[in-house]
């Protein structure tokens, strides 16, 4: 079996640990947005809402606890959409020409690249995760240890499929362009309505119709729904919101984001088969 | 010109009415030629003349548009995996990752060609020995100066025993001394049985380096030979005269025997003579003076590949930095 994939990861994750800056700034930043955004809108939110009546008998949880799962589907978004920019630096300034004038397979390097943004969103996952029960997150309360596990595997199972879509889709976009700044402002512009258009920081439902429609189907809508299950449950009230998820909603979701980043696997291959990098 | 033939075992490249075009820009305009196992051989040509491009499409990072090219036995268009097996490459820009250290790019390498651990371990020791890398083994490439990072991007060229090494102008931008010692590196290889293949717009280069060479330009190939052939086409010995009175000096040594071409200089004139020039000089210089003419300098020199670019092309070779007209298109098929 051809296993060129592997190189591309090995080398990547070379670089991830290399430059320490980076490797700090990508795992403070999480935390950091836990920290001040969650901690400064809960304790509005959850004044807000004290005076609101709930089902009885409902779990009832704080905003932290809401929108940790947002903040681990935005980090996740970050990384994977900046994935891929090795690929435009390699291709102006380093390895690329050295690796598509190789034997290797041009689908490794997007493999490769999908592998190792992969393996940084999880560790960036956990160690969200961590903190965000640290500072109060009520995640897998409740929870034996194993349904701990089951939970966390789930998490990062959702995390996994999101984050290769959007790092083909990075890798797509990387090997397309010629300067770093026009990559940066082609992601950047595109960051907003992926984050914003989802139910990572507020519920969907009361936005207006089309508004409403983009967010059922943005990838990052079917990311959260999919953390929200895993780490608080199928049954809670959050934000005046009654969110209930039954287990075909979650298959459907992860198959929503499998389909996706099945499309940004072709898109990033048909790019890379016409890539001419001299 | 020589006539490559396909059929010929020995021959390691063999390209026949190659075509490239950029749009409307004709950047190898039908080129053939064959290289032998086990030589050097030169694409010797201002920049922009091409080479670059025909080096790219051999080596298979450009689609071959027109034309047939086979490298180590292989057809560039059906077999580019074999070819691409069977090659090592020295490109022109530095092409390293500035926070990987030495051994990491050559372990990259070697497992981006699917070597085996064992085998590319070993290679990699052999190869810093030879490059004398060993003691950088753990720098990162930044660290390197300009020659280590040249002599780093050959051993990576080497670490698949190649059949054929590309080399894409390989001492651009290096001081004089490093020049010489990375020829001594590409002989070194080329001994070992590597046969090579260099683009240069460096005379010297290319004399001092190659078995044969083809001189390029506008995307031709104007003529090709070794080095001896080149400058005994042109002529035995080059005589450099200044005098009082350059004008009538030329006219009257135009139907002197020997002299094959006179060539008008800013303050003299050269003589290509077809004879040894140290015999043909005294019957020159007693013309001259029967005819009143009085001679204030002298100089002969055996051809140097200066002369025989400029007799091939009428031009000296164009300076770097200096591209041709046409620098939109020769920008974006650099990049």
């Amino acid at each position: 079996m051809d296993l060129g994939f592997t190189t591309i990861f090995w080398r990547d994750m070379i670089r991830f640990v290399r430059f320490k800056t980076l490797l700090v700034s990508s795992l403070l930043q999480p935390a950091l947005w836990l920290a001040f955004f969650g901690i400064a809108m809960s304790s509005n939110f959850d004044r807000l809402m004290a005076g609101i009546p709930v089902p009885p008998g409902a779990h009832v949880v704080g905003y932290l606890t809401f929108m940790a799962a947002g903040v681990i589907a935005m980090t996740t978004l970050f990384t994977s959409l900046f994935g891929g920019i090795v690929i435009l630096f390699d291709k102006n300034w380093g390895l690329m020409r050295e690796i598509l004038a190789s034997p290797m397979n041009r689908n490794h390097i997007i493999f490769g690249i999908g592998l190792s943004g992969v393996a940084k969103s999880f560790i960036q996952a956990i160690i969200i995760m961590v903190f965000g029960v640290l500072i109060g997150a009520a995640f897998f309360s409740g929870d034996t240890p194993v349904q701990v596990l089951i939970s966390v595997l789930g998490i990062l199972a959702f995390v996994g499929m999101f984050a290769l879509g959007f790092l083909f889709l990075s890798a797509a976009i990387a090997i397309s362009m010629e300067s770093p700044e026009g990559l940066q402002g082609v992601i950047t512009l595109m960051t907003m309505p992926i984050f914003f258009a989802s139910n990572a920081l507020y519920p969907i439902d009361s936005f207006p119709e089309i508004l409403k429609i983009l967010s059922i189907y943005n990838p990052m809508t079917l990311l959260i729904t999919g953390i929200r299950y895993f780490a608080i449950g199928p049954d809670f009230v959050a934000l005046g919101k009654h969110y209930v998820f039954t287990q075909a909603d979650i298959l459907v979701a992860f198959i929503g984001l499998t389909v996706f980043s099945a499309l940004m696997f072709l898109l990033a291959y048909w790019r890379f088969k016409n890539a001419v990098v001299t | 010109m020589d006539e490559p033939d396909p059929h010929r075992d020995d021959a390691m490249i063999v390209v026949e009415h190659l075509e490239h075009a950029y749009g409307d820009f004709r950047a190898v305009d039908d080129i053939s030629f064959s290289v032998k196992k086990g030589e050097i051989f030169s694409f010797l040509g201002p920049n922009g003349a091409g080479k670059s491009t025909a080096i790219n499409v051999l080596i298979t990072l450009l689609a071959l548009q027109k034309g047939r090219a086979t490298v180590a036995g292989y057809d560039v268009t059906r077999d580019p995996h074999k070819v691409r097996e069977s090659i090592g490459i020295v490109f022109q820009d530095v092409t390293l990752d500035r926070e990987m250290t030495v051994w990491e790019m050559l372990e990259f390498h070697g497992r981006l060609y699917n070597m085996p651990v064992k085998d590319r371990r070993e290679r990699i020791e052999e190869l810093l020995k030879l490059v004398q890398l060993d003691a950088k083994r753990d720098e990162f490439a930044k660290k390197l100066s300009g020659g280590m990072k040249r002599r780093l991007e050959i051993a990576r060229g080497l670490m698949t025993r190649p059949k054929v090494l590309f080399l894409d102008e390989p001492t651009i931008g290096l001081d004089p001394q490093t020049r010489m010692r990375m020829w001594e590196y590409i002989k070194g290889v080329n001994r070992e049985g590597t046969t090579i293949f260099l683009t240069t717009h460096y005379m010297d280069e290319a004399d001092q380096l190659s078995d044969r060479i083809s001189i390029i330009d506008h995307g031709k190939i104007i003529a090709t030979g070794t080095t001896w052939e080149l400058k005994n086409k042109l002529g035995h010995d080059v005589i450099y005269l200044e005098t009082d009175n350059n004008g009538r000096a030329q006219s009257l040594l135009e139907d002197f025997p020997a002299i094959r071409a006179i060539k008008p200089k800013t303050k003299g004139f050269s003589l290509i003579v077809t004879e040894d020039g140290t015999k043909v000089l005294p019957g020159i210089i007693d013309h001259l003076r029967a005819g009143g003419i009085e001679i204030t300098t002298i100089n002969l020199k055996k051809p140097t590949m200066d002369d025989v670019f400029v007799f091939y092309t009428g031009k000296e070779i164009r300076d770097e930095g200096k591209p041709p007209a046409r620098s939109r298109s020769a920008k974006s098929m650099r990049r």
